[in-house]
């Protein structure tokens, strides 16, 4: 590198660089703090939806599925799922509960999560308040 | 060696690579499940293997820069290590924290142990790599404290290089980010949205710096070329990688409920980051053309160049492959994402952990500057077999991912997801065998720990 470039004009690029991205990506993460209550569905946000998340998190759903693309590419993506099952919570329940213990012979298969009926309805539930997220019109279709 | 609390450096080292075979043997199952679905079923769910196989990959990793940072401290400072026991004490709790969580995600479900560690009072699990019970996490933030404080002490009162303040300061990054990993909210947009904060800023910003501070490190000593060229270039390049790589969050910002103008920021800033990916191949490569010396170890020498390289074509291009707005709308979440994570890592943290490790071992454990011909021959042999593995596993993922994208997102017809997974499975078959190879390859780098020359194998 040029001789006429030193090193303390090098440091001066790196630390203001970096403070000044570091404060911009603050402001548009306020100004994204301000703009999602009109696209989050926080207002389907209810009990039932926080248990739907927790049991969703406590078995570990994403290690295997994606929701809003983001997870593991095993299984299917579940953002839109409920959307996918015809607007069916009871479809989403009776996937889950009906998955078999030993699993499917040569093939993928979901556990058997052995959830409640409370829980089955809580991750359905989950699952509808999450497919009313504005996400820009993702995923393409409904396939996921 | 020149300062003999460096020695610390070598448990953390030895437990990397122990962990990194598990994390190996964990991809190999899940790489078999994708192909035998039952594989290990009920036993050993695909969500379970490939927790054990990200998370494995995330602790040896962190054992890695922890002891690259030990060895490589105490020499930038010069003076002893602040706390040789402290370092020694936390070794041990990090280590059976890490296992005993391991342990606990493969013998019992994951809800039971959400349920023994308490998730109910501090909910942080069941979100991608950061899994580990939220106990966990907290010991998690007591190593890194211990170990800051102890690298801290030891550069305030000693040298402060460029090099080993870059360094605390990517270290402090990556301590202060993961304290997002408990903010939990229950809105989902949120979640999202601030669980980038550590995963991101981890691997395309503070990392960025614990790879710059490490690579500059080992040229310094493998090439001689002067400390001020270096250094500057290494300003240079982490400056880039922040310039570009903090709003380059955006561009996981496209899908998950966030504002539209994300698309443009994140596609954008994230178009730019192989820029610094790319100055730090021709850093490397120019220092080591300068080199003023030929210094002994020259396997060290591949590691920082294929490093260079890998983490380039890694992170660089395969992420600039898919990180365009208009191009993530077909292939967020897909087999390409596979593709890119899987050579972004091992290009960027795998080889610069192993750069280091290449470089400081033979002084840890010889006490001379180079393991026999022998042995690094076995260490090139094993960088080859492990990088093409890789750039092969990554090339059928990448055309794995080009299939499920056209035939369930773009063609006229979209196909549901499992009809495509079977579509496409030959390529899942190539990736398996690859990765054999690439577990072959890891085997021999193992060996060449263990590899004699061939005046002692003749005189035995």
């Amino acid at each position: 590198m040029s001789e006429t470039f030193t090193k303390s004009m090098a440091r001066n690029i790196y630390l203001g660089g970096s403070v000044f991205f570091f404060l911009l990506f603050l402001a548009l993460s306020f100004d994204t703090l301000g703009a999602l209550p009109k696209r989050d569905n926080r207002q389907n946000i209810t009990p039932q939806v926080a248990l739907g998340k927790k049991v969703w998190e406590e078995n570990n759903c994403l290690g295997c599925h994606t929701l809003l693309g983001e997870g593991a590419y095993f299984a299917p993506e579940l953002g839109n799922v409920y959307t996918r099952f015809g607007g069916s919570k009871e479809a989403i329940m009776g996937f889950i509960a009906s998955r078999p213990v030993e699993g499917i012979p040569g093939r993928r298969s979901m556990p058997q999560f052995n959830l409640s009926n409370e829980e089955l309805e809580a991750v359905a539930e989950f699952l509808k308040y999450t497919s009313e997220i504005n996400a820009a019109n993702w995923p393409p279709n409904v396939q996921g | 060696m020149q300062y003999s609390s460096q020695a610390v450096a070598k448990p953390y080292f030895i437990a990397a690579i122990g962990l990194f075979i598990g994390q190996i043997l964990f991809g190999l199952i899940i790489g078999t499940q994708y192909v035998i679905g039952d594989f290990l079923f009920p036993e050993i769910p695909f969500n379970v293997a490939r927790m054990v196989h990200t998370n494995l990959l995330i602790v040896w990793l962190l054992f890695g820069f922890m002891g690259a940072a030990y060895y490589l401290v105490p020499e930038e400072a010069e003076r002893e290590l602040f706390s040789p026991k402290l370092a020694i004490a936390m070794f041990w709790i990090f280590l059976v924290a890490g296992a005993l969580t391991i342990v606990g995600y493969l013998a019992v479900p994951y809800a039971t142990l959400a349920a023994a560690t308490g998730n109910d009072l501090l909910p942080t699990m069941g979100r991608e790599f950061l899994e580990q019970p939220t106990i966990t996490k907290i010991g998690i933030v007591v190593v890194a404290l211990a170990f800051l404080y102890n690298i801290g002490m030891t550069i305030i009162t000693g040298r402060k290089t460029v090099i080993n303040i870059v360094l605390l300061t990517g270290l402090t990054g990556l301590a202060v980010f993961f304290l997002f990993s408990f903010y939990n909210p229950i809105n989902l947009v949120l979640d999202k949205m601030f669980w980038w904060w550590v995963v991101h800023l981890w691997v395309e910003g503070v990392w960025e710096l614990i790879m710059g501070a490490i690579l500059a490190f080992v040229l310094i000593r493998l090439t001689g070329v002067d400390r001020e060229v270096i250094e500057k270039w290494l300003y240079v390049i982490i400056a880039m990688a922040l310039i570009t790589g903090i709003i380059g969050t955006g561009h996981h910002y496209y899908w998950i409920g966030t504002p539209e103008y994300w698309q443009w920021w994140g596609s954008i800033f994230s178009a730019l980051e192989p820029i610094p990916f790319f100055m730090m191949t021709v850093f490397a490569f120019t220092m080591v053309n300068r080199r003023r010396k030929e210094h002994p170890n020259k396997a060290a020498t591949l590691w920082a160049l294929g490093c260079a390289v890998m983490a380039f074509l890694g992170a660089g291009v395969w992420g600039f492959l898919h990180t365009l707005a208009p191009v993530n709308f077909y292939t967020h979440g897909s087999q390409i994402t596979a593709a890119h994570g899987h050579m972004a890592f091992y290009g960027a943290y795998v080889l610069i952990v192993i750069t280091m490790i290449s470089y400081a071992w033979p002084h840890l454990h010889h006490k001379a500057p180079a393991a026999n011909g022998r042995a690094q021959l076995f260490e090139m042999w094993s960088f080859w077999i492990m990088t093409i593995s890789i750039v092969f596993i990554t090339l059928f993922l990448t055309g794995a991912g080009i299939l499920q994208v056209y035939l369930q997102r773009v063609s006229d017809t979209p196909l549901p997801f499992m009809v495509v997974q079977d579509k496409i499975a030959l390529f899942y078959w190539l990736r398996l065998w690859t990765g054999v190879i690439f577990f072959v390859g890891l085997c021999l780098y193992v060996y060449s720990f263990f590899a004699k020359d061939n005046k002692s194998l003749a005189s035995s």
